[in-house]
């Protein structure tokens, strides 16, 4: 019998929800690490029960917790992030230079075939990769020597938050920094290329179309068609159908194209999700509904999906690694909110269910399809 | 024996009550104290320090005998009274509003 595991990162803790392949009845299981900032967990793809999860504190900065048992029980294992080299600086918000200085971890990206390889987003921008369980973390830095003097934290921070690997080749991946852009390797991560043409950011840029400084909140790729990716921009929704050389919008008919996260179908790769956010001005749905739009298109044509979602009243936020799908037959769908409900679909969308209600801030959603 | 006092989150971490006693090579320094707490609960490690540098985190700050050591170097003798276990050493999260 099929299960699913959703891992949730809140403000105060974490949280690990589980059901049978029905999705229909529930277990909720904690607070994990209850009071510290759980930005992101995630399994890995070829051992389930090995989780990872970044756990963090403005007191005293950043843990990462390791279960080898689905999430039952956790140790810590190394927490030292320590950029290669002299650090250097990068854009700071007054216009001068600002040293580089580690904060936390946004995301984790287990490798796709070696339990014991993760690669982990950073702020300030960052990529780090463990090849030993946790335990010792080293900086891919020529990441940072592609044009990082010029990145620029957003308002909530300089962050590395998205990494996508390709599949079908382990020597590229895509990662996205807010406020410096898309970026993809071809060599395993020793060099890197902005990939950002196309991205048009007038309100956020002085020149619209710069090669780097683009405040992308988010990709998504289907396992099947690696070359093709989406995006929600800060502003806009896009879509590039040549691993990033060239993007182009497909917003299309979308109430508003400013959001976070942005998700494909597990079955289907034209199947793209959104939560439309009123502005960057007002974090908060359109009207004080709550919707998820859905394009079976691949993007331009989207269809509001509110069923058992809250349709007045309703004015929280979801953050860009809030969202996630199951693999099962049918696809599940997943969305934290700030306000702290985790709503689910079992059936791509169609109707909606609230997993729980009352968490702290939910800052992240991934699901484990479990056979 | 030296008597640490950690706040709420690092005793999580580490995984103790109240109250720790640790093990510490004379001179009792603040520096020596943090140094034998962190090699006794490496989850400590970069908690209360920076890793690499060893400077006290901004929202850490060190207590003992009524008095603040925050701001005392490494190598400051710690009071007499936590040197002989008489009153602990406590490790605080600053207040921080909200």
């Amino acid at each position: 019998m099929s299960s699913v595991r959703v891992l949730v990162g809140t403000r105060k803790g974490a949280f690990v929800l589980t059901a049978d392949g029905k999705r229909e009845n529930w277990k909720v299981d904690g607070p994990h690490f209850g009071g510290w900032e759980m930005y992101h967990l995630k399994g890995s793809p070829v051992d389930p029960n090995r989780i990872y999860a970044s756990q963090t504190s403005g007191w005293f900065g950043q843990q990462v917790q390791r279960s080898d048992d689905g999430g039952a029980t956790w140790q810590p294992v190394g927490n030292e992030f320590v950029y290669d080299g002299t650090p250097g600086t990068h854009q700071w918000y007054d216009g001068t230079q600002h040293p580089w200085e580690f904060k936390r971890v946004w995301h984790f990206e287990p490798s796709l075939t070696d339990p014991d390889t993760v690669y982990a987003g950073a702020e300030d921008a960052s990529l780090f990769r463990t090849t030993d369980g946790g335990k010792s973390w080293h900086e891919l830095a020529g990441l940072r020597s592609t044009k990082g003097n010029l990145w620029q934290p957003g308002a909530g921070g300089m962050c590395l938050h998205t990494i996508v690997l390709d599949p079908t080749n382990p020597d590229r991946m895509f990662i996205a920094i807010s406020a410096a852009g898309a970026f993809r390797t071809d060599d395993g991560g020793k060099t890197w290329q902005p990939i950002n043409r196309g991205l048009k950011s007038p309100y956020e840029l002085p020149d619209p179309d710069a090669e780097v400084g683009h405040c992308v909140h988010r990709l998504a790729m289907h396992p099947s068609r690696p070359g093709v990716l989406f995006m929600q921009k800060h502003w806009d929704v896009m879509r590039s159908d040549d691993a990033g050389e060239m993007w182009h919008e497909v917003s299309g008919d979308l109430p508003s194209d400013f959001g976070f996260p942005i998700d494909v179908h597990a079955h289907e790769p034209e199947t793209i999700y959104v939560v439309p956010i009123k502005s960057d001005s007002e974090h908060y749905p359109p009207d004080g509904k709550l919707r998820v739009y859905r394009s079976r298109t691949g993007g331009n044509e989207w269809e509001g999906l509110t069923q058992g979602l809250p349709q007045s009243d309703c004015y929280v936020n979801v953050l860009r690694d809030a969202m996630a799908v199951d693999s099962l037959d049918e696809c599940g769908v997943y969305f934290g909110t700030t306000g702290g409900q985790v709503y689910a679909s079992a059936d791509s969308g169609d109707t909606w269910k609230p997993i729980v209600r009352d968490l702290p801030a939910v800052l992240s959603v991934e699901v484990q399809t479990l056979r | 024996m030296i008597r640490v006092v950690l706040p709420h989150h690092l005793r999580t971490l580490a995984r103790v009550g109240d109250e720790v006693q640790i093990e510490v090579s004379q001179p009792i320094t603040l520096g020596a104290v943090l140094d034998a707490v962190e090699a006794t609960y490496p989850a400590l490690r970069g908690t209360i320090r920076d890793h690499g540098t060893l400077k006290r985190r901004p929202f850490v700050r060190f207590f003992a005998c009524e008095q603040d050591l925050s701001h005392e170097p490494p190598d400051a003798p710690l009071p007499a009274a936590v040197a002989a276990g008489a009153e602990p050493f406590f490790v605080v999260g600053a207040m921080a509003g909200g």
